[in-house]
C-alpha cells in the first residue's frame, strides 16, 4: 500500500461529507493515472457501514477508526490517528476536503509531518516540474486560485512526502458506486490516551436545514448594493416565485444582511446554476470567481460600469427597488 | 490571574476590493499596486485578546513577520492597546510558505518566553490557506481551536470557547496553554486610541533610524520596535523562507476579465417583461 493516494473521509454520524465522495472520485483517477492504490480512512463512530459504500465508491483499502468519544471531530486524537497512519503506509498524497475540519486537521498533518501542503485547491492534476537541471516525474500539481481570485497558481511538493492538499467542495463529481467491486477493510481499534481528549465538546448546535446552494437551478443573490438586511426580503422574494436559492456576496454576509452558509466566492461556495441573477453586486473577482461559470447571469446594478456586466449575458442598469418587483409582476403576469 | 498572550499578525495586500486602477491593460490585477493593510481576521484576533486583558489582566505581544514595511501592523496594533511588539523581518525569512513560516513563528514564540494563550486570525486574505496557526500549534505541541467566535469561560486552567461550524456551532471545553484562531464572526475590533495613534506613529525600527540621536531619544520613549532576524529567532536558516518551504510554485497564471457585452434591457415594465420572456422561451425559468 506504500505510495498510495489515501483521501480523509469526514463525516457527520456516519454520513459522508460530499467533498469526501468527489475526493475518492478525482483519488481513483489519479491512482489509476500513477498506477497504484487508493486508501482512504475514517474516523468517527458507528462508522463501520461506511467501509463497504467507500470500497464500492473507489477506494482499494478503508481504514476505520471507531471510537465514542471520536463521534465528533477533535483535532488532537484526529491528527494523532492520521499521522500514525501516514506513517505506517507511506503514502505519496493525501487528500482532505477543504472544510471547517479538513482546514483545521490538514495542517496539522502537514506540520508534523514537515511536508508541503496546499490549501483550497480547485484542480489537482499529475505531471513533471523541472528546476535547473532536475526533474521530477509524476508530481501532483496542485492548483489553486491566490490573491483573492486574482491568479491561478500550480503549487508542487518535490522533495516531501506526502504532497498534501486541501480541496474545495463540489469541484469534482461525485463517484457512482459499484457494489462488485472489492476491497480491504483495516479495523484500527484506537485506544485513546488522557492528552488526546483534552478537549471536549459540551455542546453542538447545527441548522437542520442545509442550504444546498450547488445543486440549486435558479440563485439570486445579493450584494452590498441591496442596502439592509431588511431590503434583503426583496431577494428573497424573487428566489421564491422563481424557485431558487438566495445567495449572497462577502460583503453581503459579513453585513450581516444573511448567513454564511449562503456565502458565494472564493471563500465561500461555487455554483453554476442555470440562472443566477445577481442584485446589486459590483462583482469583485473574489465573488466572480464562485459564480461566472453560471449558464446564464443577469446583473442588475445601477453602475453601469460595475465588473459584473462583464460576465453578465443580460444586463439591467438600474434600482433593484424598482427592477425586482417588475420582474416578480412580469414573471406571475406569464401566460 | 494575569495572561501572558501572543497575538500573530500579518501585513497583507488588500484583494478584497480590485478597483479598475489596479488593473493592468491586459485585464490581470497589478498586485504590488494593491494597498498594504492589516489583515482583516487579524484585528479580531487581537480583539479577543484585548478582551481577555480587559477581563482577567494580563500582557500582550504582538508579532509580525514580513518586510521592513510591516512595522505599520505592529503600530496599529499598539495604538489598539497591545503591550510589546516585535518585527520578525530578515531576507533569510522571505518566499515563505506555511510550513516555514510556521517555523519562524514556533521559534520566535518559544524565545519570547513562557505563555497562556496564542492568538491569531483565521485566514489572511492573500492566500486564504488558514494553515499558519494549527501548523504553529503543532510545532508548539500545544492544542488548537480554529474558527473561534467567543472566549466563554476561562481560569487559570480551562478554557471554553465557541467556535464556528458548517451551520452552526459547538462549545469546546479544554485546557491552556492553547492557540486560537479567531474568526471574522467574533466581537468586532475596537478602533485604535487617537492619542495611542499619534504617539505609536513615530515608532521606528533600529535600522530605520537616522542618527545615533533620533536612537536614543526613540528608545528612551519606548518608540524602538525591537526587530528579531535569523540570528536573534535561533531558527536554523534551511528551515526558513524559501529553502524551507516544501511547496514550490511551478506557475502563475494571471487571470484575466474577459469582457463581453451583456445584453441591456432597460428598467420599465415593458424591458423588464422582453427580459422575463426571453428567460421563458429559452427554458431558464
Amino acid at each position: 500500500m506504500e505510495n498510495g493516494v489515501w483521501v480523509f473521509i469526514e463525516n457527520d454520524l456516519g454520513t459522508i461529507a460530499d467533498v469526501s465522495l468527489e475526493l475518492l472520485c478525482k483519488g481513483r483517477e489519479l491512482a489509476d493515472q500513477l498506477g497504484c492504490e487508493l486508501g482512504c480512512f475514517i474516523i468517527g463512530h458507528q462508522v463501520s457501514d461506511a467501509a463497504s459504500d467507500l470500497i464500492a465508491f473507489g477506494a482499494d483499502m478503508v481504514c476505520v477508526a471507531d471510537h465514542a468519544q471520536l463521534v465528533h471531530y477533535l483535532t488532537l486524537p484526529y491528527t494523532r490517528i492520521a499521522v500514525e497512519l501516514i506513517k505506517e503506509y507511506r503514502p505519496s498524497i493525501v487528500l482532505i476536503g477543504a472544510t471547517h475540519t479538513g482546514r483545521d486537521l490538514a495542517p496539522r498533518i502537514a506540520s508534523h509531518m514537515r511536508t508541503g501542503l496546499t490549501a483550497d485547491c480547485t484542480d489537482l492534476q499529475i505531471g513533471e516540474y523541472k528546476f535547473g537541471k532536475k526533474i521530477w516525474k509524476e508530481l501532483l500539481w496542485q492548483i489553486r486560485p491566490a490573491f483573492g481570485g486574482n491568479v491561478i497558481a500550480t503549487i508542487v511538493t518535490p522533495e516531501t512526502r506526502p504532497q498534501m492538499a486541501t480541496v474545495r467542495e463540489g469541484v469534482f463529481r461525485q463517484p457512482e458506486a459499484d457494489p462488485a467491486r472489492k476491497g480491504t477493510v483495516v479495523d484500527l481499534n484506537p485506544t485513546l490516551t488522557e492528552q488526546d481528549l483534552i478537549f471536549k465538546i459540551v455542546e453542538r448546535v447545527k441548522a437542520e436545514k442545509k442550504v444546498n446552494l450547488k445543486a440549486a437551478r435558479i440563485i439570486v443573490a445579493g450584494g452590498m448594493g441591496v442596502g439592509s438586511k431588511d431590503n434583503f426580503q426583496l431577494v428573497r422574494e424573487l428566489a421564491r416565485v422563481l424557485g431558487g436559492e438566495v445567495g449572497a456576496t462577502r460583503a453581503a454576509v459579513d453585513a450581516g444582511f444573511v448567513g454564511h452558509e449562503r456565502q458565494i466566492g472564493q471563500t465561500g461556495v461555487t455554483v453554476r446554476p442555470n440562472l443566477y441573477i445577481a442584485c446589486g453586486i459590483s462583482g469583485a473577482i473574489q465573488h466572480r470567481a464562485g459564480m461566472q461559470e453560471s449558464s446564464r447571469i443577469i446583473a442588475i446594478n445601477t453602475d453601469s460600469s460595475a465588473p459584473i456586466f462583464s460576465v453578465a449575458h443580460y444586463g439591467i442598469t438600474g434600482d433593484l427597488n424598482e427592477v425586482i418587483p417588475r420582474m416578480i409582476k412580469a414573471y406571475k403576469e406569464k401566460d | 490571574m494575569a495572561y501572558r498572550m501572543v497575538c500573530l499578525m500579518k501585513q497583507v495586500p488588500d484583494t478584497r476590493n480590485i478597483s479598475a486602477d489596479v488593473l493592468r491593460e491586459d485585464g490581470t490585477v497589478n498586485r504590488q499596486a494593491l494597498p498594504a493593510v492589516v489583515n482583516p481576521d487579524d484585528l479580531f484576533a487581537l480583539e479577543m485578546a484585548l478582551d481577555v486583558k480587559d477581563k482577567h489582566g494580563g500582557e500582550i505581544t504582538v508579532m509580525s513577520m514580513g518586510p521592513p514595511a510591516a512595522i505599520e501592523v505592529l503600530k496599529d496594533a499598539m495604538s489598539r492597546g497591545a503591550d510589546h511588539a516585535i518585527l520578525l523581518t530578515d531576507k533569510k525569512f522571505a518566499g515563505a510558505d506555511t510550513l516555514a513560516t510556521s517555523h519562524v513563528l514556533e521559534s520566535a514564540i518559544r524565545k519570547n518566553g513562557p505563555f497562556n494563550l496564542i492568538f491569531c486570525g483565521r485566514q489572511a486574505i492573500d492566500g486564504d490557506t488558514a494553515q499558519v496557526g494549527p501548523q504553529v500549534a503543532e510545532k508548539l505541541d500545544i492544542p488548537q481551536v480554529t474558527f473561534a467566535e467567543a472566549i466563554e469561560f476561562l481560569d487559570k486552567n480551562d478554557i471554553v470557547i465557541r467556535r464556528a461550524i458548517e451551520g452552526g456551532f459547538e462549545r469546546i471545553r479544554g485546557r491552556i496553554p492553547l492557540l486560537v484562531t479567531v474568526t471574522n464572526t467574533a466581537a468586532n475590533p475596537r478602533p485604535p486610541s487617537i492619542k495611542r495613534k499619534m504617539f505609536w506613529k513615530k515608532a521606528q525600527t533600529r535600522s530605520s533610524v537616522q542618527s545615533e540621536e533620533e536612537r536614543v531619544m526613540l528608545s528612551k520613549r519606548g518608540l524602538l520596535i525591537p526587530v528579531w532576524g535569523l540570528a536573534e529567532v535561533g531558527c536554523a536558516a534551511e528551515i526558513c523562507g524559501f529553502a524551507g518551504s516544501e511547496t514550490w510554485i511551478k506557475h502563475i497564471e494571471n487571470v484575466k476579465l474577459t469582457a463581453h457585452e451583456p445584453k441591456c434591457f432597460d428598467t420599465s415594465e415593458t424591458g423588464i417583461k422582453e427580459l422575463i420572456n426571453e428567460l421563458i422561451n429559452e427554458h431558464i425559468i
